[in-house]
């Protein structure tokens, strides 16, 4: 139903918060409706960058489809075409060599740091700090310059093959690694001095933006968001794929349940990937690093599905193959979706600003809503 | 010595002898109005280069450096670009109070320039309520703001416009009380007295703590009188786009910014009047040597040596600081800085009848 924007009757003012405004980072379109400052609801419309990425899959032959899903999540590009790689090479029952499961995840979790990055500058820049977000620049800059020399790109790598990966590490690769560990390590104290114990920043995002734990899974919501409120739900500890099964890590979980949880899960993760990455930059088997496959995949008929954990949650893969070259049909779950359906039963009752801080949270990627 | 009250007062003497008092005053008042005026375009480009180069130095970043050199030329080369921009009026918009209100904004913050102090015998007017005549100008401001917002008929715009009515209205209070707090311990409210009074040392240091203490509370009440960051609700970027000043293209969203910019200055000018002692070299007690080789400084860079240190504060406070929300910004002053300046004037008042500052 469309409505008729303007003061309703009750005094409440609605506004049209986007497609165009500096904190919906991207073209999302919010129609609030506020009585005074306070949030009375939120509706978030969508479409605006739908490019039909599902339906183009279709007629992409299952190497080519791989990468139009770097355009989805921008921002984890790399851990999109991952789960797209798992999804063909489980259904061609491709083995894949121990050196390109090795590289697949060191990749997965730099994208995730990257990812993170770039999340807590403009985290910051949502509740008014302008600062953090060129400090989280010039650290996202050093993954960039990794990626770049192995991968060839910088933000949509296009690295994934089924069955490995498309090229070597560049022999650079594990001393730079090694360098942006050891840089990043004192950075990330940093951040948390410049941020996280600010007396503002916490009186702004401490019982802001509250979802329960059964919100959360009601709603649908993955990732950090919901991890936020308790639920445990990472796909790298619960379905284990590639390496992660050996790995010592923490799935980190929160349960504040609002911003500041929400926040300090993601905080808590950028740790996390640093350790997983510091367990496996010496340990990269040697071997190949793509496994032998035909130039045609063809995917047998049947459904196949599967699943990784993006920077945002949980990035699913459906695949339903009648044999051919192309898929029949695919569709894709994506995180940012679910966590934007939680955004009205999140803001209510809190005021604008509040709504700003609690989309930074969300840490929404529109291309990967809209797809 | 080569003064600038030197020179005004030669220049005086020579109209004096030429002309007619009457039109004496009236050639006087143009040349002040003048010098007003390019000193008010002056400060603008100087401060906004001046926030581009500090915010690019806190953001590892370089800063304009292209236009002119070092970057001195990119606020010329932008207030050109915006002079040749189309001034907007929207539909739907009040044209009249509109377009007004930029100029009630810059206006104000003109006015508030005349019993500043920025040398020795350097003053525009030595009005003996100058104090109470900045403080009442000052809130007149808020108008203009209003103006603007309820004006533009956008909902961005009226949001701002009312958060920023609420926020200039409450920390006028305290900012109010602060300043009494030194009017107490000076005894008058006119400028060059309360500068006088400062010659054996700034009350900053003279006060004890209650002077710190409104020092503080006054720095944090004009960063949130004159919206910055992070009291710059009325904008809140990422909140409200571009708060009240939403719909304003060309020159008078410039005359919005040169009043921004101009505000700040004029505030920390205060500032460093009130407590840093204005024009007035930093004098020791009984340290002659010390004292005199001070006064070899011109009084004009010790004035703007302070406010351009409290400007650069307050730009710091800008670039650190996350922004807070409209209700967190209203309890912080109704229920802390409020109480606080008032037990804060209470002390001051009995150091004042006691005498027991320095």
């Amino acid at each position: 139903m469309i409505q008729e924007v303007g003061t309703t009757e009750q005094g409440e003012l609605v506004i049209n918060l986007g497609p165009q405004h500096p904190s919906t980072h991207g073209v999302l379109h919010l129609v609030i409706t506020l009585s005074g400052e306070t949030i009375k609801k939120v509706e978030p419309h969508l479409g605006y960058i739908h490019r039909s990425i599902e339906k183009m899959c279709e007629s992409l032959s299952y190497r080519q489809f791989i990468y139009v899903t770097s355009r989805m999540d921008y921002l984890s590009s790399h851990i999109n075409n991952h789960g797209c790689a798992l999804c063909v090479e489980k259904g061609m029952q491709i083995e894949v060599p121990p050196r390109a499961k090795v590289i697949r995840v060191l990749m997965d979790e730099l994208t995730r740091l990257a990812s993170h990055q770039l999340w807590w500058g403009a985290m910051a820049m949502d509740v008014g700090a302008l600062t953090p977000f060129f400090h989280a620049f010039r650290e996202r800059e050093a993954i960039n310059d990794i990626m770049e020399e192995t991968c060839g790109a910088r933000l949509t790598m296009n690295y994934m093959v089924p069955g490995g990966v498309m090229a070597d590490l560049h022999p650079d690769f594990q001393k730079k690694v090694k360098e942006f560990i050891r840089f990043f390590r004192t950075k990330i104290d940093e951040y948390d001095e410049l941020v996280t114990g600010n007396v503002i920043f916490k009186s702004r995002m401490e019982g802001i933006g509250y979802l329960s734990a059964e919100s959360a899974v009601s709603y649908g919501c993955t990732g950090p968001t919901a991890r936020g409120s308790g639920v445990s739900c990472d796909i790298r500890k619960l379905y284990p794929y590639e390496v992660y099964g050996q790995l010592q890590f923490e799935e980190v979980t929160a349960t504040g349940g609002d911003c500041f949880a929400r926040y300090m899960v993601r905080m808590q993760e950028m740790r996390q990937s640093l350790s997983i990455i510091e367990q496996l930059i010496d340990n990269i088997p040697e071997g190949e690093f793509q496994a032998k496959t035909k130039a045609v995949l063809k995917l047998p008929k049947g459904e196949f599905y599967s699943r990784v954990e993006t920077a945002r949650g949980e990035f699913g893969v459906y695949i339903i193959s009648e044999g051919g070259t192309t898929p029949y049909r695919i569709k894709f779950r994506s995180p940012g979706f679910s966590n934007l359906s939680a955004l009205d039963h999140m803001a209510r009752g809190y005021k604008i600003g509040d709504l700003v801080a609690i989309m930074g949270t969300l840490d929404l990627v529109i291309p990967d809503i809209d797809r | 010595m080569l003064s600038i009250e030197n020179i005004t007062h030669s220049i005086d003497a020579w109209l004096n002898s030429m002309f007619h008092p009457t039109v004496v005053l009236l050639v006087e008042s143009l040349i002040v109005g003048i010098c007003a005026i390019s000193l008010f375009a002056v400060l603008g480009l100087v401060l906004v280069l001046m926030e581009r180069k500090v915010s690019a130095y806190m953001q590892i970043r370089l800063g304009p450096n292209r236009v002119g050199p070092g970057g001195t030329l990119q606020t010329v080369a932008d207030t050109l670009k915006l002079a040749m921009k189309e001034g907007l009026t929207p539909d739907g918009a009040d044209k009249f109070l509109f377009n007004l209100a930029p100029f009630v904004v810059i206006i104000v913050a003109m006015l508030i320039l005349a019993p500043v102090a920025f040398a020795k015998g350097t003053q525009i007017w030595d009005l003996n309520i100058g104090v109470l005549y900045i403080s009442a100008v000052s809130s007149l401001s808020v108008i203009g703001i209003l103006m603007a917002g309820w004006a533009s008929n956008n909902k961005y715009s009226l949001l701002g416009a009312m958060r920023s009515g609420a926020q200039i209205v409450s920390y006028e209070l305290s900012a109010g009380i602060s300043v009494i707090s030194i009017v107490v311990l000076t005894g008058s409210l006119r400028i060059q007295d309360i500068i006088a009074s400062q010659q054996d040392g700034w009350w900053l240091f003279k006060g004890h703590i209650p002077a710190l203490l409104s020092f503080v509370i006054f720095i944090i009440a004009v960063t949130a009188e004159t919206n910055r960051a992070p009291f710059d609700l009325a904008e809140a970027e990422s909140e409200l786009t571009a708060g009240f000043h939403t719909e304003y293209s060309g020159m008078k969203f410039a005359l919005f910014f040169l009043a921004e910019y101009v505000n700040i200055f004029i505030v920390c000018a205060i500032a460093a009047t009130l407590y840093l002692g204005g024009w007035m070299p930093l004098h020791i007690g009984h340290w002659t040597g010390f004292n005199q080789v001070m006064d070899y400084i011109p009084s004009s860079l010790w004035f703007m040596g302070k406010t351009f240190f409290l400007i650069f504060v307050i730009m710091w406070f800008r670039w650190t600081f996350p922004r807070l929300r409209i209700d967190q910004l209203l309890n912080l002053e109704w229920k802390y800085l409020l109480p606080i300046s008032m037990v804060n004037l209470l002390l001051m008042t009995l150091i004042a009848i006691e005498g027991w500052h320095f």
